[in-house]
């Protein structure tokens, strides 16, 4: 039994369109290759794509259908450094930062799979902390904004719909980077204290802990960063 | 392409700083189509191809999507293809919806006039 078991295991995993048929085909389990984790971490992702995707669609739609002017954001976001404004700077700023916290992410990914404990932590934290940075630049654009009278029922600027948008969207978004953030802090204490070296248990889940955890908050964390791209095209940029 | 046995992604650094360094670029770019002030097609196109390709690297390299398997690949790939039926749906409402309103609009200016007692 076993042996049969270990040669079913061992059959060559086929690659391009006749390894899709026979991955979705065969039993137990279609994502050869894939710890359950990741696979789980996808799903969520992809039913997270239809929250921002049905967010976008319907700013799409009331930006579309009032009759009022639409806000120009590269005025109602520029910034001051004493001297004339500079049309979306701090967006722009904002970009570069979760730009280079996706860097370290990633990084971090592939020196855990190394598992080199000290580079993995090191570039763990600097994200959480760039992460952190985003969440800051964000909660100073929130205040900004509210003391100059934008609420999500009305702004001095233009369409109401407008406030109602901004408040949703970067408000949603700024909740996933905060969780990732807190989710950044976690794992990176868990490499510094070795959990990943010795297989100490996880609190909640109780699972052993691995370095392909890694790989899943980076998934997290790349998802975060790609929403973004399209909210700074979408409703900051057009 | 994972291979049997192996669930780990190992590629080199060098792949990472490469995208790192384009998504840097990208964005700049997609900054200063905003700083130069680009109006009407211009600006969509650009502000569009950049964002498809920032979003492109970001799945392709740093999620690791091109070293996927196809099952999973179409799994997570296809399914968001179903938003684009409801920007089609959105965009078919939002028409309508301003075409009424600005008809609304329009007929309380005529019906408004001439009741006027003042003249």
């Amino acid at each position: 039994m076993s042996t049969d078991a270990m040669a079913v295991d061992s059959l060559e995993l086929k690659p391009g369109v006749a390894g899709f048929v026979d991955d979705w085909g065969s039993d137990q389990r279609a994502f050869k290759g894939v710890p359950w984790g990741k696979a789980m971490m996808w799903i969520f992702l992809v039913s997270d794509t239809f929250i921002f995707g049905c967010f976008l669609a319907s700013y799409m739609t009331v930006r579309m259908s009032t009759l009022e002017p639409w806000p120009v954001p590269s005025e109602v976001f520029a910034l001051s450094f004493g001297g004339a404004p500079i049309p979306l700077i701090l967006i722009a700023i904002m970009t570069f930062v979760l730009i280079t916290s996706s860097g370290t992410m990633a990084l971090a990914v592939n020196y855990g799979y190394r598992k080199n404990k000290w580079v993995t932590f090191w570039l763990l934290f600097a994200t959480a902390v760039l992460g952190a940075t985003f969440v800051g630049m964000q909660m100073f654009e929130w205040s900004k904004l509210i003391s100059e009278g934008i609420r999500p029922w009305e702004n001095p600027f233009g369409a109401r719909q407008f406030g109602s948008v901004f408040f949703m969207v970067t408000g949603f978004h700024g909740v996933h980077v905060s969780v990732g953030v807190l989710f950044l802090f976690l794992t990176s204490r868990k490499v510094f204290r070795g959990d990943y070296d010795t297989g100490r248990r996880g609190f909640f889940t109780w699972q052993k802990g691995r370095y392909e955890i890694i790989e899943t908050l980076g998934l997290y964390w790349h998802f975060v960063d790609l929403v973004w791209v399209f909210i700074f095209a979408f409703f900051y940029l057009w | 392409m994972a291979q049997e046995g192996q669930e780990g992604q190992e590629h080199p650094i060098s792949t990472y700083l490469w995208v790192w360094l384009l998504l840097f670029v990208l964005s700049a770019c997609s900054y200063y189509v905003d700083y130069a002030g680009f109006q009407g097609f211009t600006r969509w196109f650009l502000i569009l191809m950049f964002m498809v390709l920032k979003a492109g690297l970001i799945i392709a390299v740093f999620m690791h999507m091109v070293w996927e398997r196809m099952a999973l690949v179409y799994f997570i790939l296809v399914p968001p293809i179903l938003l684009l039926t409801f920007v089609a749906i959105g965009s078919l409402e939002a028409d309508w919806t301003f075409f009424q309103r600005g008809v609304h609009f329009l007929k309380e200016l005529i019906i408004a006039a001439p009741v006027s007692p003042h003249h």
